[in-house]
């Protein structure tokens, strides 16, 4: 038996659900940033499911590319965190605040 | 094995910046610390070389599988685009020099950031607009951070990439659901689906939805606005300036072809969502600006501001709004990365005097920089005759004729407080004695070039808007 289209889309709304909260809750960046890469990857699992669902490759198509691009920013926020890191000596979203208004 | 035809007039200016990016990375490898200089000359080639292959008149169409558009539209954006850019190299070759990041990554980065926007401007599908977002994004946050010595300017760079990541997850998010709905990731695809078909309205309203605040994010309306004033004022002044004004207009160009292309069938009202975003983004931008003491950062909430005039523009959703934001958004260009040329001077070597109270005396110490610089915030402020207040005109002009009244009525006033925190530049400038004796100021060639084609924009618009109001209105004919 298939599994039903609901179920996947009910499945990856949770997925972001998941990632929303831990960009708000947590306080290390490295953290952050996975929650981050939750969302995209609750995103990939919407697309797939409706491109089955639809019999359309669009999807498909999309979920290559938006694993492409969370590849290449992982690697401009890995080094984004190093420098900071370098700088400051730490990642925790809250020490990070020189700049206030 | 069959090559496929690829249209290369349409991405002509994208492929020769591309070229003059790789060209810079090369050198980058090759130059000696003396051979640096070249960097900026490069970089402004390429631009002029882009600027040629994007004024050539193509006859409007749309290629890539009617992914990729090629009208007017995208043309007046791309040469917008490429005089941001422009200016923003000739601000940068003195600045880099003396922060010692005169390398080749920076102006190359510089010029990926510009293909990603032009890409935005032309994409006609979800994904080209996806991959146009993500290429200027992650451009930007290299550049935010590109001052690597500096933990303002890392901590900026974080921000940035964190909650940049974050608007990623809700628009992709909402052009998941768009595409369920609709089953299309093209945009004429979805409009069809929309007028014709009968998508699954629940799923395509909350899309919207989501791919609205994406979008807002990235053009920071209030209420998803907070990362821009630590991002500003951290980043380096000219890499601000680059930020604050062309990125904002491709996201505005990917807003109207969006809502006014393929969700405007909708049977919800999104001008009434634009119309709530562009009240509070004028207001917050403006009432916050009133308190600054930092100058990037007040010019950043100004900027702020000003993305909410230009939606008012967009809320007036007829011919005249949209072509008056484009007008908006190019006088923009040219009044704002002049101003923050003349912040870059006045900061001097690292960036320690950004604040409000270093342009005292400035008129004393530099007359004709002074001069300069009280005709761009009289721009920005919207005084006649410069060419910010012929851009509001036409905006205000628009909601009026739309009859969105209560929008105008909020425009208005928050132009009155505008005024107010601009002419705070001349009161220090003109009005208080140099309290401190430093060295001179001395603007270098790049910096005077860049302020004289500001100047020639604002009083050139301000006075005889109307070839470029004709090019405008022109843009939106091949929609």
């Amino acid at each position: 038996m298939p599994v039903p289209l609901n179920h996947y889309l009910i499945l990856s709304g949770l997925l972001f659900a998941i990632g929303v909260v831990g960009v708000i809750t947590r306080r290390n960046a490295l953290i952050v940033y996975m929650s981050i890469e939750l969302m995209l990857n609750a995103v990939n699992l919407t697309f797939i499911a409706f491109s089955r669902h639809l019999g359309d490759m669009g999807g498909h198509m999309f979920t290559f590319m938006v694993m492409a691009v969370a590849a290449a920013e992982a690697a401009v926020g890995l080094a984004i965190v190093i420098s900071l890191f370098r700088t400051r000596q730490t990642v925790d979203v809250d020490d990070v605040n020189l700049l206030k208004g | 094995m069959v090559l496929p035809i690829v249209d290369f007039g349409a991405v002509a200016p994208e492929l020769a910046l591309t070229v003059f990016a790789c060209l810079l990375l090369f050198a980058g490898v090759f130059l000696k610390e003396n051979g640096r200089a070249v960097n900026p000359w490069l970089a402004l080639a390429g631009v002029l070389v882009a600027s040629a292959y994007a004024a050539c008149p193509a006859e409007p169409h749309v290629s890539f599988s009617g992914m990729y558009a090629a009208d007017r539209f995208t043309q007046f954006f791309k040469l917008m685009f490429l005089l941001g850019t422009g200016l923003t190299i000739l601000i940068s070759a003195k600045y880099s020099d003396d922060e010692r990041i005169n390398h080749g990554e920076y102006y190359a980065l510089l010029l990926f950031a510009t293909v990603g926007m032009m890409i935005m401007a032309a994409g006609s599908d979800m994904i080209v607009i996806f991959l146009g977002l993500e290429l200027l994004s992650i451009s930007l946050y290299a550049l935010a951070g590109y001052t690597r010595m500096r933990a303002e300017s890392n901590e900026a760079a974080l921000k940035y990439f964190l909650l940049g990541g974050f608007a990623a997850g809700f628009l992709l998010y909402g052009m998941a659901l768009i595409y369920g709905s609709t089953g299309h990731t093209g945009l004429f695809g979805i409009a069809k689906a929309v007028s014709h078909g009968s998508p699954n309205y629940t799923l395509l309203t909350i899309g919207s939805i989501l791919l609205l605040v994406g979008l807002g994010f990235k053009v920071a309306a209030v209420p998803f606005h907070q990362w821009t004033p630590d991002v500003y004022q951290g980043s380096p002044v000219p890499v601000t300036a680059f930020m604050s004004a062309g990125p904002k207009a491709a996201v505005l160009a990917v807003m109207i072809r969006v809502f006014e292309q393929s969700v405007a069938f909708m049977n919800v009202d999104w001008t009434a969502w634009i119309t709530v975003l562009a009240v509070m983004t004028m207001t917050v931008g403006n009432i916050a600006a009133l308190v600054q003491t930092d100058a990037k950062r007040m010019l950043a909430f100004s900027s702020i501001s000003h993305a909410g005039y230009a939606m008012v523009g967009l809320a007036a959703a007829n011919k005249g709004g949209i072509s008056a934001v484009l007008l908006y958004m190019l006088v923009y260009t040219f009044m704002n990365i002049g101003a923050f040329g003349i912040l870059a001077l006045v900061a001097r070597k690292g960036e320690q005097r950004t604040r409000m109270a270093d342009f005292t005396g400035f008129a004393y110490t530099n007359p004709g920089l002074a001069v300069v610089m009280t005709i761009l915030v009289f721009s920005l402020a919207g005084i006649p005759p410069m060419a910010g207040f012929i851009a509001k005109f036409y905006i205000f002009m628009s909601a009026v004729e739309a009859g969105q009244y209560f929008l105008v009525f909020a425009a208005v006033v928050n132009s009155a407080i505008g005024i107010y925190y601009y002419l705070r530049f001349t009161v220090y400038m003109y009005m208080k004695d140099p309290a401190e004796q430093l060295p001179p100021l001395k603007a270098s060639v790049g910096l005077l070039l860049a302020l004289v084609i500001s100047l020639y924009g604002v009083l050139r618009l301000g006075v005889a808007p109307g070839p470029y109001l004709e090019m405008a209105a022109k843009a939106l004919l091949s929609f």
